[in-house]
């Protein structure tokens, strides 16, 4: 049994989801999805603890070795990734039940969970599989299911936000099975250590060359790497309030997860980061993003798209960290996946709280004045969660930022840690004005009764919080991690 | 003349995929981006499927007299992704059913023009 693990952490999520469509009853399916979510974390955590003792694990799927079989191959990176996201999966889960009722009609929560279930084990696939392929299937197959979620947003909205999502995310896996199909072209393997390995022996550069640009623009336009970014603030802000959290803290970073993969795992970093002018680029869009991102934060009024763009910001920070590729440069964006993860996981939670006690009208600065009174435990999560996207020590975020700021530094960089240090004020200002309208503007007179959100969702959105601060002191699982990750990454670890 | 003849299949693969991008983007139409997006797929399948096959090739089994060989593979990998374009293309299309319902229009500037 404990030698399938890797098996189970994506076969049971694809089991459970045809199994809720088939049984259509509301209970089962948020009692099946949670415990599902549960089972995965077990699972999750189980192997990234074998790894941290015994090194990356090999599991041959259906007993074919690699690499003619597909392999599914969890190291030191993968093992963090898949603790990310089953870890997201079981705070988003047992909230759903409540949010859930009020935003989406109770007949379609069904195909809500099967196609969270759909989401949560290609996400989890994209993660442990070692096969390029395999890697394009699990990446449709999260990509989909997360349409459908969005879609059923209750403004109408919702459907252009799905729909232009599609069209740009279906363009983003197309390109990047093309790049898969040059790299196999060449090497005539998909196994990607076996494609690494044949890589190094390959004397025309030009089509890897070409792997290399249409992989690059795939997955940038899946993670919404600045200017690809154009579906993100749409989709987080029109999808229902639970598939936004689920979103905002996995799809995209499983997607960095990827290109991190490619980057130092297939193509030769010492050509990519020498010879080619990969740094600058990356360098100068990450950038780009902080600063545009986080400007136009600064004049959104509604508070769901005031996050959303924060997260292009936010993925600038990560996509930085590649850009610098030293070790505490990767450090910092390899931990930034989670505590950045877990911060707008929060944030997204409990902005659907507020959406449930405003009857599902969205939540607008004007929505926000006087929450402090009106809601003082979920204004208060609101302030730890902003403190923690602003990056203040003692909060997750200012761990991913020192390693950046660090990372900037040892390149002599010192213009890239002014722009650290400038879009983090930028963002102190977005995170203040909802602090603002919180505690110090007066609740308007058609206001909703003071209340909490139900306790449910009110817990699930304070462990979050809890976790913000926690991974700001507590960092042996999250800065540990993410040093072994890096070290494996820059070829010196396991 | 060899640069043209001899790589025919990939000068079809990157005109379709050329054609299928700019209708995606330059159309306005919903279902008409549909349409570039199924090109731009099957661009994919062709580049795939073409390389893997050898002429006067058959396939891999073992026989007396027979001994070029086209890879199965490529087949295989486009089929997984043909399912996957369908499945792509069929969501689109009940998106832009459910759009044509909520806004009584599939012209992209007709519906962003409309609030809320």
């Amino acid at each position: 049994m404990p030698d399938h693990l890797p098996a189970l952490q994506v076969v049971l999520p694809l089991v459970v989801a045809p199994l809720i469509v088939l049984l259509r009853h509301r209970g089962f399916a948020w009692l099946a999805t949670t415990a599902v979510s549960y089972t995965c974390l077990v699972i999750s955590i189980l192997l990234a603890a074998r790894v941290a003792s015994g090194g990356a694990i090999s599991y041959a799927m259906g007993s074919w070795p690699p690499p003619w079989g597909i392999e599914y191959r969890i190291d030191a990176l993968s093992a963090f990734v898949l603790v990310l996201v089953s870890l997201t999966a079981s705070f988003v889960a047992p909230y759903a039940h409540r949010s859930l009722a009020a935003e989406v009609r109770p007949e379609r929560h069904y195909v809500v969970y099967a196609m969270y279930c759909l989401c949560l084990a290609g996400l989890l696939g994209i993660t442990i599989t070692g096969d390029a392929f395999n890697l394009f299937v699990f990446l449709e197959i999260s990509s989909l299911s997360m349409y459908v979620l969005i879609a059923l947003g209750t403004r109408r909205k919702a459907l252009v936000a799905a729909y232009q999502y599609m069209l740009m995310g279906t363009v983003g896996a197309t390109f990047y099975v093309i790049g898969v199909g040059l790299l196999y072209l060449m090497t005539g393997t998909l196994n990607l250590v076996d494609m690494a390995e044949r890589l190094r022996t390959v004397d025309e550069l030009r089509p890897v060359l070409a792997a290399l640009a249409f992989i690059t623009v795939g997955i940038g336009l899946k993670l919404a790497l600045f200017p690809l970014h154009q579906w993100l603030p749409n989709a987080y802000a029109y999808a229902p309030s639970m598939v936004t959290a689920f979103l905002a803290a996995t799809a995209t970073k499983v997607s960095v997860y990827v290109l991190l993969r490619f980057y130092f795992g297939v193509f030769d970093p010492s050509v990519l980061f020498g010879q080619l002018h990969t740094r600058e680029v990356f360098i100068a869009l990450s950038v780009a993003a902080m600063i545009t991102a986080s400007l136009v934060a600064l004049y959104e009024q509604d508070v769901k798209r005031l996050f959303a763009w924060s997260s292009v910001a936010q993925i600038g920070y990560i996509t930085l960290g590649i850009g610098l590729a030293n070790q505490a440069g990767l450090t910092g964006s390899i931990v930034h996946l989670l505590n950045h993860g877990v911060t707008k996981g929060a944030i997204f939670v409990l902005l659907g709280g507020l959406a449930l006690r405003g009857a599902g009208a969205p939540v607008t600065m004007a929505g926000l004045a006087g929450l402090g009174r009106r809601m003082p435990l979920t204004a208060f999560g609101l302030v730890i969660a902003g403190l923690s996207l602003v990056g203040v020590p003692g909060t997750a975020g200012f761990i991913s930022k020192w390693y950046l700021l660090t990372g900037a530094l040892e390149r002599g960089q010192w213009w890239v840690a002014a722009v650290i240090v400038a879009t983090s004020l930028i963002a102190a200002a977005y995170v203040w004005r909802v602090v603002e309208a919180a505690y110090l503007r007066q609740a308007p007179a058609g206001a909703p009764a003071p209340g909490e959100a139900p306790p449910g969702m009110l817990a699930a959105a304070l462990g979050l919080v809890i976790l913000c601060v926690y991974f700001g002191i507590e960092t042996s699982f999250s800065l540990g991690g993410a040093r072994d990750a890096a070290l494996l990454l820059l070829g010196g670890g396991r | 003349m060899n640069a043209i003849s001899g790589h025919l299949s990939y000068w079809v693969t990157i005109f379709l995929m050329v054609a299928g991008l700019y209708i995606l983007i330059a159309r306005t139409n919903l279902l008409k981006k549909l349409v570039g997006l199924a090109i731009l797929q099957s661009s994919v399948y062709l580049l795939y499927i073409a390389p893997g096959k050898l002429i006067g090739g058959t396939a891999p089994i073992i026989a007396d007299g027979f001994t070029v060989y086209s890879n199965p593979l490529p087949h295989v990998l486009i089929l997984t992704a043909i399912v996957v374009g369908v499945a792509t293309l069929a969501l689109g299309l009940a998106l832009v059913v459910r759009i044509r319902e909520a806004y009584g229009s599939i012209e992209e500037d007709e519906i962003l023009e409309q609030e809320d």
